[in-house]
């Protein structure tokens, strides 16, 4: 990738980053650091290039760990952030649910 | 080796779901900010890694599928399992574990990229430049660090390392460690290839530093730690992600690496420490604590007294603590809430930032016991309403509602926000026993004249008090 691209890149998502969670509320800060944790899941991805491109005995079995952790790092990552969330509910949401069942 | 797909149809598949990847991540983290739309956020950021994953099967060139397919199900299903079972009250670790699994691939993704320098002949080194090996480097840098530091954290966390080891001269030994990775680092990227001693001793050196930085830092400072390494796993990523010329990887990588960094500093600002006071200074550190001067006594009350108290009482403030949750009082709380607000009375739960393990974690434990999110306030909305509160009901919290940080400037919370407790017209405070709190100062709010003390295991008071204000009519 051409160097200067990469740095607007960089710098573009770095103020992406800080602005879009610039108002989070105190309340929301353990799902967030949970969910952001999840995003970075996406070195999955890498993990995988790593391997498939792997051709000695040694890159195999690092590229293997990698995945392993990679995939790890995302569906964790999901699974508590998912399950934090889901419990947040306001008092009308509670209502309607209460009428329903 | 062949890919799936005609290359030039799969580059063009991949590039454009990579976009699709980071427009989902950044309007899923978006989504999470707010607690209405919280949920569907990461629902919406799962969709895109899900898409990213499958995309990059098609990668040309591509082998080891089998071996991907195994690694990916191993990785997932024991991250699967753990994460459906973890109690809500252990969170914490578990993202630092998580975080730490990242960090590790990110670790890992370099050092394949590494010892490929190892391997080459000299006159094939050319695969990387010195800028691309130096990104390489940097990111197996903060990404080993990241790991093995995460691990420590859970491990402190979850009471597997029991104390906080320190010595004299810690922070020179960790200047030293840094300084001699650095170094190692430079050698691989000026001389362009290496021997494997390099890379390994390379990777060990990082490693050791994740340990050596976590082991001193005190459980209490902890999750801004944990905030920190998921920033650092972060641009880890990116860096690998500039590496193998991964948008995707980039943009999640830096985006998650700016959120963390402002994540880390609201949090440690909510908990009146900075950053570098966590890193280079264990708390408790200054010495034997000044108790000072307690005035009055602690006024005992019996359950039964303090739930008629509630039950003809207009509002009510409830202060929960990391105490309540360590009892599994939450649910019984919130009953006993429940009975109130039927009765008419209005009650408003008061969060300190720092109330649970890290800043929002008592939020979750609330959200879990069923508290609806409109009925909890944080400090700033809340702190004007105790003085037009009847009774203020403090549970296993202790710090967070001790005056003196407002008053006392020798007090090592001096200078913390406090919730106002103390300006309600009533105060009860349920406690196991008389004993000082986790920070082991003496706490003047229970020792005012408009103070009761009710002894007990939360869970079981709080049912006493169900009883009490059920008796009362």
């Amino acid at each position: 990738m051409e160097g200067v691209i990469a740095l607007y890149i960089f710098m573009l998502a770095a103020f992406t980053g800080y602005e879009v969670i610039a108002r989070v509320p105190v309340i929301l800060h353990t799902p967030l650091m949970s969910g952001s944790n999840f995003v970075h899941g996406i070195v999955l991805v890498g993990a995988m290039v790593a391997l498939g491109s792997a051709d000695t005995l040694l890159g195999q079995v690092i590229g293997f760990i990698g995945v392993v952790l990679g995939a790890g790092n995302a569906v964790g990552g999901y699974v508590v952030t998912e399950r934090m969330l889901e419990m947040f509910r306001s008092s009308g949401e509670k209502r309607k649910q209460k009428e329903a069942s | 080796m062949q890919g799936l797909l005609p290359d030039n149809v799969a580059t063009l598949l991949i590039d454009g779901s990579y976009l699709l990847v980071a427009f989902l991540f950044i309007m899923g983290l978006k989504a999470m900010s707010s607690p209405v739309t919280a949920r569907r956020g990461i629902v919406v950021a799962g969709v895109g890694m899900l898409i990213g994953t499958l995309m990059s099967f098609l990668y040309p060139g591509m082998g080891n599928f089998p071996l991907m397919l195994v690694a990916i199900a191993i990785g997932g299903g024991l991250a699967w399992w753990s994460g459906k079972r973890v109690a809500m009250t252990d969170m914490p670790q578990m993202i630092a574990l998580y975080n730490g699994m990242g960090g590790g691939a990110a670790a890992a993704i370099a050092a394949v990229e590494l010892f490929r320098m190892v391997s080459a002949q000299p006159e094939s080194v050319a695969t990387h430049g010195p800028i691309v090996t130096a990104l390489a480097a940097a990111g197996a840098f903060i990404g080993a660090v990241s790991f093995s530091g995460s691990l420590i954290a859970f491990g402190k966390l979850q009471g597997l390392i029991k104390r906080s080891y320190r010595f004299k001269g810690q922070q020179v030994v960790n200047l030293l460690i840094v300084a001699a990775t650095l170094a190692v680092g430079a050698s691989l990227v000026v001389a362009g290839h290496s021997t494997m001693q390099t890379v390994v001793l390379f990777f060990a050196l990082a490693l050791l530093l994740g340990v050596t930085m976590t082991l001193p830092i005190g459980g209490a400072d902890m999750p801004v730690v944990i905030s920190l390494y998921n920033a650092f796993t972060g641009l880890a990523v990116a860096f690998e992600g500039f590496v193998l010329e991964n948008a995707a990887m980039i943009i999640a990588g830096i985006v998650v690496g700016s959120a963390g960094t402002l994540l880390t500093q609201l949090m440690a600002k909510a908990m009146n420490r900075s950053l570098g006071n966590v890193l280079f200074s264990g708390f408790g550190d200054t010495g034997v604590v000044a108790t000072g001067d307690v005035k009055g006594a602690l006024k005992p009350i019996e359950p039964s007294d303090a739930g008629v108290m509630m039950a003809f009482a207009q509002k009510v403030i409830v202060i929960p603590g990391y105490g309540m949750a360590v009892a599994q009082a939450q649910h019984k709380v919130w009953e006993l809430c429940q009975l109130l607000i039927d009765k008419g009375v209005m009650v408003r739960f008061a969060i300190h930032p720092v109330a649970g393990r890290m800043p929002g974690h008592m939020n979750v434990l609330l959200a879990e016991a069923g508290v609806p999110y409109d009925l909890i306030a944080d400090l700033d909305e809340i702190n004007a309403e105790f003085e037009t509160a009847d009774v203020a009901l403090v549970i296993g919290a202790n710090d967070v509602v001790n005056p003196v940080a407002r008053t006392d400037k020798s007090s090592p919370i001096y200078g913390m926000p406090i919730l106002n407790a103390d300006k309600a017209k009533n105060v009860l405070v349920i406690k196991r026993g008389q004993g000082a709190g986790f920070s082991g100062i003496e706490n003047h709010l229970f020792y005012l004249d408009n103070t009761r003390m009710v002894y007990g295991d939360a869970q079981k008071v709080a049912a006493e008090l169900i009883h009490a204000i059920k008796a009362a009519g």
